[in-house]
């Protein structure tokens, strides 16, 4: 760490103000640890701030740690509209929401996923019988892992 | 003296503390969760310490991990932010066990504005009005209340929050009913049956003052205006409030300094007020103990950095600052940039900002952490970045706001700056003074 940025937010501003009485539309600097545009946008300036790429993928690492799954032939996925953690129940210790052998409508909510202190819930998206609970509760998901396969009615 | 700042938090505040602790040559340690690493403030800070897993109950959220973080990084001091352990008076307490000062007010003053009834008591004592009604044991009581108030009356849980509990009663006739079913609600969401009585406010507005006291005297910097909201969550603020008249505006004002100095308030706190839209009648809500998210707008137009102010006062320096050192100068606005569709019912949107172009130049400032290539994890709240304006007046602030926003620019995610186009275009935002109602009557883009 340590690698302190030698421009604070008001050098980019004023640095923004001196362009914009000038002839020029855009400053682009790169150096080894970051990449700073500024530029002539509209009646405006934007600034665009791009760090080294070396430990972004780190962090995709971290997030990353969804279960890929092939949905069976003859049989729905139901995936997960966007990533969280995926739970079967309204809340602990509550009866999951479906469990294997359930009958499902398009509207049915399967599951929950909490992302980002809000619950959004997932549906079935078909009609058919709940035939595998493929993600454990409380596990982190990507968008689209398949959560649950469904034989179709 | 502090020259160890330990920051328990993440994001733009977590930034922006850095900034200030840098300037005054305090070394910065971030405590930052798995998930937060190679955020831009980690990359940022001087030092950075793992408080735990991903997850907040596991690291921002945890007492243990976040003190043994800032004993382990040899932290003279703990800023908290926002959110989080920032008003979790056993956290303070903890930090003060293990020689650590806490940038926040005393314990006290935690615990007298955590619990609703709890501050309403604090502010009346303080002689602050506060909205007409009480407590209401059973319905006899209730029925009192509401006589004395006057219909229409709101029911609300004293344990409550969120709306739950709340129930809003026009006439006599109704008003049995609606009890049954609030102290039904309040158990059944929090365990607690109690319900209290207010009058109900058709047209009010969300006022609130910025106080600074060192625990002697206290100070205030000024009005902001957080009308516009949608389910309580704030998305535009401004400072200062507009369209009030300078008397009720000075004594909206003097009650906030009123409550500080009752409670020989130690730091930065807010102190929150519904303001009747029509009468300008005012009256106390709640305080606060802590930086607020939209304290920006303060800071432009008093030129006071209040994360500043925190840390001098939390190192046991006496206010410099006296109430006529504050001059407030033009108008400024803010909106929150959340990852969040408002296309899809404010659905979170976590991901990758493969562009993030932030407006720049003069009049404008932005606090995000959020760099092009930039991640939002799913696993905290979706504030990106604050896009603050300034102008010398309303209008020209409003300007600015319009066309910064059209500068703004993130791809790969998708965030409220759609929402704020359509707010700035607004006729009722551009005339000023809206009560909490705007949301519900924005058009849909």
């Amino acid at each position: 760490m340590t690698a302190e940025l030698p421009l604070s937010p008001e050098d980019v501003n004023e640095i923004a103000t001196i362009l914009d009485g000038s002839s020029y539309d855009r400053l682009d600097i790169r150096t080894s640890r970051f990449r700073l545009r500024v530029e002539r946008s509209g009646e405006g300036w934007s600034q665009e701030w791009s760090l080294d790429e070396g430990a972004e993928v780190a962090v995709a690492a971290v997030v990353n740690v969804s279960i890929a799954s092939v949905v069976p032939e003859g049989l729905e996925g139901v995936a997960a509209p966007l990533p969280g953690t995926f739970y079967h129940a309204p809340q602990p210790g509550a009866p999951p929401f479906v469990a294997v052998g359930d009958v499902v409508g398009p509207d049915s909510v399967i599951g929950i996923i909490e992302t980002m202190k809000l619950m959004n819930p997932v549906h079935a998206g078909c009609t058919g019988r709940v035939s595998d609970v493929c993600v454990e509760n409380a596990t982190m998901v990507d968008s689209g892992a398949i959560l649950m396969h469904i034989q179709p009615a | 003296m502090i020259r160890r700042l330990f920051i328990a938090n993440r994001g733009e505040i977590a930034f922006r503390v850095i900034r200030t602790a840098r300037r005054l040559g305090m070394t910065s340690i971030l405590g930052a969760s798995e998930a937060d690493l190679s955020s831009w403030p980690a990359r940022d800070a001087d030092e950075v310490v793992c408080v735990g897993p991903s997850p907040s109950p596991q690291s921002y959220l945890s007492v243990d991990a976040v003190l043994a973080a800032a004993k382990a990084a040899r932290a003279d001091a703990i800023h908290p932010g926002y959110g989080f352990l920032s008003e979790n008076a056993a956290f303070a307490r903890a930090a003060a066990a293990a020689g650590i000062i806490f940038v926040g007010p005393e314990i006290s003053s935690l615990e007298a504005m955590g619990d609703k009834l709890m501050a309403r008591k604090v502010g009346i004592e303080a002689g602050l009005p506060v909205v007409p009604g009480g407590e209401a044991a059973d319905k006899a009581q209730a029925l009192e209340r509401a006589t004395a108030t006057g219909f229409p009356v709101l029911l609300k849980a004293v344990s409550g929050g969120g709306g739950k509990g709340m129930k809003r009663v026009d006439r006599v006739e109704d008003l049995e009913a609606s009890i049954d079913m609030a102290m039904a609600e309040a158990q059944a969401s929090f365990g607690d049956p109690r319900i209290y009585v207010e009058r109900f406010i058709a047209s009010g507005r969300h006022v609130e003052v910025q106080v600074l006291g060192d625990g002697e005297t206290a100070i205030h910097l000024g009005t902001r205006d957080c009308s516009i909201q949608r389910r309580f969550q704030k998305l535009v603020e401004e400072a200062p409030a507009p369209l009030i008249p300078a008397d009720k505006r000075a004594a909206i004002e003097t009650a906030a300094v009123n409550l500080a100095r009752h409670l020989k308030y130690r730091g930065a706190g807010t102190v929150e007020f519904l303001v009747d839209a029509e009468t300008f009648d005012f009256f106390f809500l709640e305080m606060n103990a802590r930086i607020q998210v939209e304290h920006p707008v303060t800071e432009e137009i008093t030129g006071v950095d209040l994360v500043e102010q925190q840390l001098l006062i939390a190192d046991g320096h006496r206010l410099t600052l006296t109430q006529d050192m504050v001059q407030a100068d033009g108008h400024a606005i803010e909106v929150r940039i959340n990852a969040e569709s408002w296309a899809d019912d404010f659905r979170p949107s976590p991901g990758t900002a493969t562009r993030a172009a932030w407006p720049t130049g003069a009049g404008v400032r932005v606090d995000t952490h959020m760099p092009r290539g930039g991640v939002v994890p799913p696993f905290y709240d979706s504030l990106v970045g604050k896009l603050i304006v300034r102008g010398a007046t309303r209008d020209e602030a409003v300007a600015r706001l319009t066309a910064a926003l059209d500068v703004l620019n993130i791809e790969g995610i998708s965030t409220t700056a759609d929402l704020h186009r359509a707010i700035v275009r607004d006729p009722r935002f551009q005339a000023g003074g809206v009560d909490t109602r705007f949301f519900e009557g924005l058009a849909h883009g």
